[in-house]
C-alpha cells in the first residue's frame, strides 16, 4: 500500500529520516516507535506531502504524494491540534471533513453514534468551539474524524497521548478492529511500548533516522522493545 | 532581567520567518517613518516664521498653544490606529522566579521607547529652538519643551488604557471615534472650549514653571492605572486565555447554490463571524461605505474628478483590502489540514474569490446612493467595482502566495489586542492609488469618458481571464506549499 524508496529529509548538514526502503502491505496495522527526534513525525510528514523529501518518493497505492494528489481521498490523517479548526464546533468539524470525503450530515451522523461510548457526552451537543475543549477532548475529535469516510490509510500520530486511561483502552480496541472489519491501513506512533505492542502488528522502531528494527509482533516484542530502549 | 526580556524581542523579531520573507515591507515601512519625520521637520522649523508673517500682532506660541488641543486629539487618534501595544509572550515567564511588577514595568517602561513618542519631538524640538533664538526666554522654551514631551507620554499611556478598555468591547474602533469625535464636536460648537482650556493651561505652565509638576502628575497617574491593568491580566485565566464562547450554529444551507466550493464558503463565514479579528473587517465595511461623506458634500472635493476613483476604489475594494491580504493566512492555523485533505487548490482559492467579489459587488450597491452627488460618481464608482473585480482582486490573491505570516485566531498573546498596525494600512495604499495612476493619463489626455472606459476594460480583460489567471494563482500556491506549511508552524 505505501512504499517508501531512498527516502531521505536532510536540514543542512542534520539528516533526520533516511529510509533506504520502507514497505507497509495493505490492511496491515504499523507502529513506529523511537526516541523524540528518531523522525516519527517527519515520515508520517512526509507520507502527507506536508514537507518536500530530500531525497526518494513515498507512494500511496501506486500514487507517488508528491507528484500527484489522487491519494487524498483514501487517506485520512490526524497529527496535531493544527489539524482542527478551532472556530467550528465538533458537528461542524466532523460535517466538513465529511463533506470532503463525500459524506452527507445524515452519513456523518450515523457514522457518529458509534463513538458515544469515547465521547462521553463531553463533545457532540455541548455548544462549545473546538478551541474550548480540553487537549483530550480534542485529541479524540481529531482521532474520529480522520476515521470518517473509510479511509483505506489512517495516520495518527501519537494518538494515545493526553488521553484518559478509559478512552486509551477502548482507542486500542477500535484500532484492532479497523484493520480486522475495514481492511483499512494503520499507521500510528508511540512513547508507549505497551500500547503500540497490543495495537499493532508489526513494530519498526527508528533511531536518528534509521530503521533499527523492524519486527513481527509477538509475545516476546514487549520485552524486546524494553531491552532496548532501557540501555 | 530586562537584558533578557530585551534579548528575547530581539531574537523573536529577527528569528520569525515573517522579517526574513518580508524584507521589503519593512523598508515600505521605514520610508513611512521616513516621511511622517520629515513632514514633522518642516512643521517644526517653519511654523514659528509663517505665524509670524500672517499674524504680526500676535505671540506665535501664543497661537500655537490654541492649537494643541488639537494635536493632542489627532496624536491620540492617530497612535489608537497605529502603535500597537506592546507586545510580549508572557506565559512563559509567568512561573520563574520573577516578580509580576517586573514584567509589567518592562512592557510599560519599553512603549516610552516607541517611535510615535519620539516623533512629536521633531516637531516640538525645532520650535522651542526657534523660540530660544526669538528673545524668548532659556526657561520658557525649555519647559514648554518639556511640557509637550509629558504630555505626549501621557497620551502614550493614555491611549493603552482607551485600547485596553476597548478591545474588550465588540466594535473596537468605536470608543476612540465616538471619544475623539465627541470632543472636537463640543469644542468645534463652542460648546466647551478645549482648545482654550489646553492652550491656557499651557499658557500658565510658561508662566509659572513649577505647574510642570501638574502634568507629571498625570503622567504618573496614568503610568500606575496602566499598571494595575496589566497586572490583574497576568493569569492565565486572564487576558492570556481566550473566553469560552456559547457556539451558535447554523448552517448555512443557502450556500449551497454555489456547488463545489460550498464547504469552504461556509467556512469562511464562520471565519468571519467567529473571529474577533477577521470579524473587524465586516465592521469595517461601515466606515468603508461612509467614506465617501468625508468628500463629497464639500464643493472643493466635487471637482476633483479622479477622488472619485480612489473613493470607488475604496468603498467596493474595502473588504477585499482588509481580508484579501490575509490570504491564506487566516487558515494558517490548520492549515495542514486543509494540505492533506481531499482538496483542490483551485476551489478553496475560488471561494476566496466569491466571498470577495459578493461583497464588493454589495458595496457598490449600498454605495448607489452618492449618485445625489452627480452621475459622475455612480459611473466612476461602477468602472472601480469591475476593476476591483478584475484586477485587483487578483493581485490579492496572487500576493497571498507570498503569505508567510501567521494569524493566530484565538489570540492567546497576551496584550496583543490589535494585532494589525501600521503595515496592514501601508499594503491598501498601492492597490487604492494605481487605479487612480491609471485614470489620470486618460483623463488629461483625452477626457473623462476614455479614462473611465480604459478602468472598465481593465477589469473586463482581467474578467474573461479568470479561468487562465486562477490556473496560474493556484500553480503558485502549489509551488510555494511547503514553505507555507512551515512558515505557519511557527508561533511569531
Amino acid at each position: 500500500m505505501i512504499t517508501a524508496t531512498e527516502l531521505s529529509k536532510k536540514y543542512g548538514e542534520n539528516i533526520v529520516l533516511n529510509i533506504a526502503s520502507l514497505e507497509i502491505p495493505k490492511g496491515q496495522s504499523f507502529g513506529l516507535v523511537g526516541n523524540n527526534g528518531a523522525g516519527k513525525t517527519t515520515y508520517f510528514n512526509l507520507l502527507l506531502d506536508l514537507i518536500k523529501p530530500s531525497t526518494g518518493s513515498v507512494i500511496n497505492n501506486e500514487i507517488e504524494v508528491s507528484k500527484s494528489e489522487d491519494w487524498k481521498p483514501f487517506t485520512a490523517a490526524f497529527i496535531d491540534e493544527s489539524f482542527l479548526i478551532g472556530y467550528l464546533t465538533p458537528e461542524e468539524y466532523f460535517y466538513f471533513v465529511g463533506e470532503l470525503r463525500g459524506m452527507n450530515k445524515v452519513d456523518v451522523d450515523t457514522f457518529l453514534t458509534q463513538f458515544q461510548e469515547i465521547f462521553n457526552d463531553e463533545i457532540l451537543g455541548k455548544k462549545k468551539y473546538l478551541r474550548d475543549l480540553s487537549k483530550g477532548n480534542q485529541k479524540k475529535v481529531g482521532i474520529v474524524a480522520a476515521l470518517i469516510g473509510n479511509p483505506e490509510v489512517i495516520i495518527l500520530d501519537e494518538p494515545f497521548a493526553n488521553l484518559d486511561p478509559t478512552t486509551q483502552i477502548r482507542l486500542k480496541k477500535l484500532l484492532r478492529n479497523l484493520t480486522k472489519d475495514s481492511n483499512a491501513t494503520v499507521l500510528i506512533s508511540s512513547h508507549d511500548l505497551g500500547h503500540v505492542t497490543e495495537v499493532c502488528e508489526r513494530i519498526v522502531v527508528l533511531d536518528k533516522g534509521e530503521i533499527v528494527k523492524d519486527i513481527k509482533t509477538s509475545e516476546e516484542t514487549l520485552k524486546e522493545l524494553e531491552t532496548y530502549f532501557s540501555v | 532581567m530586562i537584558k533578557y526580556f530585551l534579548n528575547f524581542e530581539w531574537k523573536q523579531f529577527f528569528r520569525s520567518s515573517y522579517w526574513q520573507k518580508s524584507v521589503a515591507l519593512n523598508i515600505l515601512l521605514g520610508f513611512f517613518a521616513l516621511y511622517m519625520i520629515l513632514s514633522f521637520l518642516v512643521l517644526g522649523v517653519s511654523i514659528y516664521p509663517i505665524l509670524k508673517k500672517q499674524f504680526p500682532d500676535s505671540d506665535p506660541l501664543l497661537i500655537v498653544n490654541g492649537f494643541l488641543f488639537y494635536w493632542f486629539l489627532a496624536d491620540l487618534v492617530m497612535r489608537f490606529f497605529l502603535q500597537k501595544l506592546p507586545v510580549m509572550n508572557v506565559k512563559p515567564f509567568l512561573v520563574l522566579p520573577l516578580k509580576k511588577s517586573k514584567i509589567v514595568n518592562y512592557v510599560l517602561r519599553k512603549s516610552a521607547l516607541s517611535f510615535f513618542n519620539f516623533l512629536p519631538l521633531f516637531a516640538v524640538i525645532p520650535f522651542g529652538t526657534i523660540l530660544i533664538f526669538e528673545d524668548y526666554s532659556v526657561a520658557t522654551a525649555l519647559v514648554w519643551m518639556l511640557a509637550m514631551i509629558l504630555f505626549s507620554l501621557i497620551i502614550n499611556y493614555l491611549n493603552f488604557i482607551i485600547e485596553s478598555k476597548s478591545a474588550e468591547t465588540e466594535l473596537s474602533f468605536l470608543p476612540i471615534i465616538a471619544l475623539a469625535s465627541g470632543l472636537f464636536a463640543l469644542n468645534y460648537f463652542e460648546i466647551i472650549s478645549f482648545s482654550n482650556f489646553v492652550g491656557a493651561a499651557m499658557n500658565s505652565i510658561i508662566e509659572n514653571p513649577i505647574l510642570v509638576l501638574i502634568p507629571i502628575f498625570i503622567l504618573v497617574g496614568f503610568y500606575f492605572a496602566n499598571f494595575s491593568i496589566l497586572k490583574k491580566k497576568l493569569y492565565i485565566d486572564g487576558s492570556l486565555k481566550a473566553k469560552t464562547q456559547i457556539a451558535n450554529t447554523t448552517d448555512l444551507e443557502w450556500t449551497r447554490k454555489f456547488g463545489s466550493i460550498a464547504p469552504f464558503l461556509q467556512l469562511d463565514l464562520k471565519l468571519l463571524w467567529r473571529n474577533k479579528r477577521p470579524r473587524s473587517s465586516i465592521f469595517i465595511l461601515a466606515i468603508g461605505l461612509l467614506y465617501g461623506l468625508f468628500f463629497y458634500p464639500q464643493k472643493m472635493y466635487i471637482e476633483m474628478e479622479w477622488l472619485y476613483v480612489f473613493i470607488g476604489t475604496f468603498v467596493t475594494g474595502i473588504f477585499m483590502i482588509n481580508f484579501g491580504q490575509f490570504i491564506p493566512a487566516w487558515d494558517s492555523g490548520y492549515y495542514k489540514l486543509l494540505m492533506s485533505q481531499n482538496i483542490k487548490y483551485k476551489e478553496y482559492l475560488n471561494s476566496k474569490y466569491s466571498l470577495m467579489i459578493i461583497v464588493s459587488i454589495l458595496m457598490f450597491v449600498l454605495s448607489i446612493p452618492y449618485v445625489y452627488f452627480g452621475w459622475k460618481i455612480l459611473v466612476v464608482h461602477f468602472a472601480t467595482l469591475i476593476y476591483n473585480l478584475g484586477v485587483n482582486v487578483y493581485v490579492l490573491l496572487y500576493a497571498g502566495s507570498f503569505n508567510r505570516k501567521k494569524i493566530d485566531l484565538t489570540q492567546r498573546a497576551a496584550f496583543n489586542y490589535q494585532g494589525t498596525g501600521a503595515v496592514q494600512w501601508l499594503v491598501g495604499f498601492p492597490l487604492l492609488l494605481v487605479p487612480v495612476g491609471i485614470f489620470l493619463l486618460p483623463y488629461f489626455t483625452i477626457g473623462f469618458e476614455a479614462a473611465v472606459a480604459t478602468l472598465i476594460i481593465l477589469g473586463i480583460i482581467g474578467i474573461v481571464f479568470h479561468q487562465k489567471t486562477m490556473a496560474f494563482i493556484s500553480k503558485k500556491y502549489v509551488s510555494s506549499k511547503y514553505k507555507m506549511i512551515s512558515a505557519f508552524e511557527q508561533n511569531n
